[in-house]
């Protein structure tokens, strides 16, 4: 069987996937830019309905004197340098929670932040939803991310976790099935964290509140909403850099090609 | 060469990752690129719009969910002579006049309008910077004073004075006229059962409880009703939209 065969019928990955990978990736690298740049505005997270100033927070970055400090419930973190108070490229301290390098746009702008943030969001939540509704009808999800029976048992589970710390077997990994650590993670990632992502942003809009109450009140009230929304965020964060320093692992050359022309399901015998 | 690719990817990595914010600043400067990002408003608008029904209620409270403190922005105290001498007498002289396409414009003293039908609504306060408020609020509904005064049949908008001035500009703010009926757009004159301290906007402010705290303008002087927003401040509805890229729907 000629090797372009191969790779052209059956490709490692489809070209919904790589299309909406690409897509996708843009967009949250934009929506977490953007949306640090909101989230300067107020440095602050709340659980419940209501949180200003004068309330409770259970997260606050911040500055004090010449020093930056994150603060998670009682505990005071120092961050000198990279939240709250740093330096920016003209050398001028800036007392915004995240840094410039960090941030859409570079200098503090809440308007622009907020127009980069909606316009990239209108993409993400429709390239999401054509790519749900595309990989069930080409059976994507059915073929690739399905569970197996015996592969819910904790032994299975507990085995592939810790093969994900050998690089021996990382490195051979890359033109084998989805293991279940990675089934697990992508449905995680593309069912549970993304759509997350999209309802919590929704649920702190006053005039959803109005049309869909249920939404807010699902979450806890506006303010859990802004947490959760975060809070994902930072998951979503964690999800890349592992996915990161796996494809740097398991050969990336070879990885970031398939992401783009597809590659070849099975390794072709040379 | 697997070990060279990686170090090459790395190195491309990083230099993208500086081109990228670099780019995006100057993607930010490019007012097509501006253009582009700000249809994102008019998605918004259209899709909020037909999601609910026009006249769908915010959430309403119980006097349990009161914040403790409620937070005021923006100005704090028009510091005015005309507005302190005003605040001096318990803002007895207050008008407010409405003016532009009416069939009928009048001036309503604080008295006139304390006389006519009020609505009492604990609601949430949305700040564009991400903070929240829970405050119980009394006022006219405003759909009261269109009733009085009757909108000409041109009338699309309505456009609330200020007395106040951030960075030397008066600040105003305007809606269309789906929020101008709506049942709990009021102008209120109460906040948790007391008259509205100063910093909130006394002794008459807007609560458009569909959008965010940018829109429920605060000192009000008068309501003029146009035919569209061109004329007024740079045209683009409001204070903030017109001196940043705020926009004119504030729904999220």
């Amino acid at each position: 069987m000629p090797k372009d065969v191969l790779i052209s019928k059956h490709p490692r990955h489809r070209l919904a996937t790589r299309l909406w990978h690409g897509i996708n990736a843009l967009c949250l690298l934009v929506l977490l830019m953007s949306g640090l740049t909101i989230f300067n505005a107020h440095p602050r997270l709340y659980w419940g309905e209501y949180g200003a100033n004068d309330d409770y927070a259970w997260m606050a970055i911040g500055s004090s004197g010449r020093s930056g400090y994150l603060r998670l419930g009682d505990t005071r973190i120092e961050t000198t340098g990279f939240l709250g108070n740093w330096q920016d490229s003209e050398g001028r301290t800036r007392t915004w929670a995240f840094p410039g390098w960090a941030t859409i746009p570079s200098s503090y702008s809440l308007a622009d932040g907020r127009r980069w943030h909606f316009f990239f969001a209108w993409i993400f939540a429709i390239g999401l939803t054509l790519f749900m509704i595309r990989s069930l009808w080409n059976r994507h999800i059915q073929k690739d991310l399905n569970m197996r029976k015996d592969e819910w048992r904790p032994s299975h589970i507990w085995r592939s976790l810790r093969d994900h710390t050998r690089i021996s077997v990382i490195r051979q990994s890359w033109s084998e099935d989805y293991n279940v650590i990675q089934k697990l993670t992508y449905i995680g990632v593309i069912f549970i964290l993304l759509p997350l992502m999209i309802f919590t942003g929704l649920a702190m809009s006053p005039a959803m509140d109005a049309n869909w109450p249920l939404l807010t009140d699902l979450f806890g009230g506006r303010q859990s909403a802004r947490s959760v929304h975060f809070l994902t965020a930072a998951l979503l964060v964690l999800f890349f850099l592992i996915h990161m320093v796996m494809v740097l692992l398991s050969g990336p050359v070879r990885q970031v090609k398939a992401m783009i022309l597809g590659g070849a399901r099975k390794e072709p015998s040379t | 060469m697997t070990i060279i690719s990686r170090r090459k990817l790395i190195t491309s990595a990083a230099i993208g990752a500086g081109g990228l914010l670099s780019g995006c600043d100057a993607l930010n400067r490019n007012p097509a690129f501006q253009d582009m990002l700000s249809s994102a408003e008019t998605a918004n608008f259209t899709v909020q719009r037909a999601l609910g029904n026009r006249m769908q209620l915010a959430s309403e409270y119980s006097s349990a969910d009161l914040s403790p403190v409620f937070r005021a922005n923006g100005t704090r105290d028009p510091a005015t002579p005309a507005y302190a001498a005003s605040a001096a007498q318990g803002f007895a002289d207050w008008q407010l006049r409405l003016t532009g396409l009416f069939e009928k414009p009048q001036m309503f003293s604080m008295a006139a309008l304390q006389s006519l039908p009020q609505r009492t609504q604990i609601t949430r306060h949305d700040c564009v910077e991400g903070w929240s408020a829970i405050g119980q609020w009394t006022g006219v509904p405003l759909k009261i004073f269109l009733d009085i005064a009757r909108l000409q049949d041109s009338a699309r908008f309505l456009v609330f004075h200020c007395a106040d001035r951030l960075g030397g500009r008066p600040y105003y703010e305007s809606i269309d006229l789906v929020d101008g009926f709506h049942p709990q757009t009021i102008l209120a004159h109460r906040l948790n059962g007391e008259p509205l301290p100063v910093a909130n906007g006394a002794p008459l402010r807007l609560r458009v409880e569909r959008q965010l705290g940018y829109k429920q303008a605060k000192y009000i002087t008068g309501i003029q009703a146009v035919a569209s927003l061109d004329g007024i401040g740079e045209g683009k509805g409001g204070y903030w939209q017109d001196v940043a890229n705020y926009e004119w729907y504030a729904g999220i």
